[in-house]
C-alpha cells in the first residue's frame, strides 16, 4: 500500500487535522497536570533530605527535559522544511520556537526556586544550569532572528539553518561548559543514587507526559494561528466557516 | 580567469578585501580602540589590586576579543552587498564556499590578527607573567579564527536586516561560549601551573570543525539572504 506521507504536510489538509487534534491533546494535559500534581503534593511523602522543597522537580525536571527535546524537535522540522521545501515544517519549527524557550525559562526560574534553599544561592555556576541558560539564549536568537526578517520564506530558512547550526554546537557548548565547570569548582550537591519513592516516580512521570501533551496543545494552535496568517489570501482560508463567522 | 586555482581565488580574495580597508583604515582601527578600550576599563571597575587583576586578565581579555569581533561582524559582507558585487559573486563560476573562505580570512586579518598582537600589551597592565603571556597569544591566534568563521555565518544571515547589528551578536555569542572557555581556559592552566595541552587541543580541534563546515553553511546563509 502507498502510503501518502506528504498529505499532511500541506497547510491547507493540516489546519483541519490539527484543529481536530487540540482538544484531545489539551484535555489529556489537563487531566494529567491534575493527577501529577495531586501526587506530587498529597502522595508523595516527605523527603528526608530536602523536606517539602524537592516537590518543585516535579515541574522542574519535566520542563528542563522538554527544553532540550524540543530543541531536537525544532531543528529536526528546521532540517525537514530546508530538504524537502515543505512550508508546514518551517511552520512547525516557528510555533516550537517559544514554547521551548518557556520551558527552558520555568526550567532557570524554578531551578532557582530549588537552589535558594538547598544550596543557599539563587544561582549556581553549575554546568547544567549554564548550558540550560546558554539554551535559551540559542531559542531567543532564534526568535529574534525571525521576527526581524519580513518575508516569511527567508525567514523559514534563514531559521532552520540557524536551529542547525545550533544544534550541531549544542553537544560541543554542553560538554565545554562541563569541563569549564568541573576545572574552576568542585562539583556541587547531585543527586546521589538514592532509590526514588514510587509516588514520586508516579507524579514525575504524569507531570513529564502532561507537560509534553501540553506542549504539543500548544505547538498546534500555534501553527494553526500562522497557517492563517500566512495563507490569508488564499481562497480555502477565506472559505473556512469561522472565517465567515468574523465578517 | 576561467581557470583560477583554489588559491589563487582565495589570495585574490583576500587581497581584494585587504586592499579596500586599507583605503578606509578607520574601520579596523574603530575595532582595535574598542577592544583597547573594554579591556583598560575593567581595572578601574573592579579595582586596581594585581593579584585579582592578574586572575581575572584571561577572560577579560577573552571577553573583550569576542565583543569587539562581534563589533566588526556586520561590515563582513554589507559593503559587497550594498554595491551588488555579492551579487556577482553569487553567479561567478567559481565556488562561493572558496570566496567566503576568502571574506572569512580576510576578516580575521583586519580584525582578529590585530587583536592577538595587541594582547600582549593589554596583559601586561593586567601583571600578567611572560609565560601567561605567551600562552594568551597562542590561544587567541587559535580562537579568534573561530569567531571569524562562526560569525561568517551569523552575518550572512542578517545580512540587509534592520537592527543587524546588534541581532548578529545575539545569534553569535552563544555558539562562541566554548572557544570563551578553552581560550580562557589555557592561560589559567599556565597559570595555576598545569599543562594547556588539552585546551589547546580542544581550541584546535574546534577551529578545524569549524573551517571545514562553516565556509559551506554561510555560503548556503548567503544563498538565502541574497534571494
Amino acid at each position: 500500500m502507498a502510503i501518502n506521507w506528504f498529505k499532511y504536510s500541506a497547510p491547507t489538509t493540516f489546519y483541519g487535522l490539527a484543529g481536530k487534534l487540540i482538544p484531545y491533546f489539551a484535555w489529556a494535559a489537563a487531566i494529567l497536570f491534575v493527577i501529577g500534581l495531586y501526587i506530587g503534593f498529597f502522595v508523595a511523602p516527605t523527603d528526608a533530605v530536602q523536606s517539602e522543597a524537592y516537590r518543585i522537580m516535579f515541574i522542574h525536571v519535566p520542563a528542563s527535559i522538554l527544553s532540550m527535546f524540543i530543541y531536537l524537535v525544532m531543528a529536526g522540522y528546521a532540517a525537514l522544511g530546508l530538504i524537502f521545501k515543505t512550508r508546514l515544517s518551517a511552520m512547525m519549527a516557528q510555533a516550537l520556537a517559544p514554547t521551548g524557550a518557556l520551558f527552558a525559562f520555568i526550567s532557570l526560574w524554578t531551578g532557582a526556586l530549588w537552589g535558594k534553599p538547598m544550596w543557599g544561592a539563587w544561582w549556581v555556576w553549575d554546568a547544567r544550569l549554564t548550558s540550560e541558560l546558554i539554551l535559551l539564549f540559542l531559542y531567543l536568537g532564534f526568535i529574534a532572528l525571525q521576527a526581524s526578517i519580513e518575508d516569511s520564506r527567508r525567514a523559514d530558512k534563514a531559521g532552520a539553518l540557524l536551529a542547525i547550526v545550533g544544534s550541531v554546537n549544542v553537544p560541543i557548548i554542553y560538554f565545554s561548559v562541563k569541563w569549564w565547570n568541573t576545572l574552576h569548582q568542585g562539583s556541587t550537591i547531585k543527586f546521589s543514587g538514592t532509590s526514588m519513592h514510587i509516588a514520586m516516580q508516579q507524579a514525575m512521570l504524569a507531570m513529564l507526559i502532561a507537560c509534553w501533551l501540553y506542549a504539543i496543545a500548544v505547538t498546534l494552535a500555534r501553527v494553526r494561528s500562522i497557517i492563517l496568517e500566512r495563507e490569508a489570501n488564499t481562497t480555502w482560508v477565506n472559505e473556512l466557516p469561522e472565517m465567515k463567522v468574523q465578517s | 580567469m576561467n581557470k583560477l586555482s583554489l588559491f589563487g581565488l582565495l589570495s585574490l580574495v583576500i587581497r581584494r578585501d585587504l586592499l579596500l580597508a586599507m583605503r578606509r583604515r578607520a574601520d579596523v582601527l574603530t575595532t582595535l580602540v574598542f577592544f583597547v578600550m573594554v579591556v583598560s576599563l575593567f581595572p578601574l571597575g573592579v579595582g586596581p589590586e594585581p593579584e585579582m587583576l592578574r586572575k581575572m586578565a584571561s577572560g577579560v581579555v577573552w571577553v573583550a576579543a569576542l565583543l569587539a569581533s562581534m563589533l566588526s561582524l556586520p561590515r563582513m559582507f554589507s559593503a559587497d552587498y550594498l554595491d551588488g558585487t555579492l551579487e556577482q559573486m553569487l553567479l561567478a563560476p567559481q565556488s562561493l564556499t572558496a570566496l567566503v573562505l576568502g571574506k572569512i580570512v580576510a576578516h580575521w586579518m583586519l580584525s582578529g590578527l590585530p587583536l592577538v598582537l595587541i594582547a600582549p600589551v593589554l596583559g601586561l597592565q593586567f601583571d600578567m607573567s611572560a609565560q601567561a603571556l605567551g600562552m594568551l597569544v597562542l590561544a587567541l591566534l587559535l580562537g579568534t579564527p573561530i569567531l571569524s568563521m562562526i560569525g561568517a555565518v551569523g552575518a550572512a544571515l542578517t545580512l540587509g536586516l534592520r537592527g543587524g547589528g546588534v541581532l548578529v551578536s545575539l545569534l553569535v555569542l552563544p555558539l562562541c561560549i566554548p572557544v570563551l572557555i578553552f581560550g580562557a581556559g589555557a592561560v589559567e592552566a599556565v597559570t595555576s601551573g598545569m599543562s594547556a595541552v588539552s585546551n589547546l587541543s580542544l581550541l584546535a580541534a574546534f577551529m578545524l570543525f569549524a573551517l571545514v563546515f562553516t565556509p559551506f553553511v554561510a555560503a548556503q546563509a548567503l544563498r538565502i539572504s541574497m534571494e
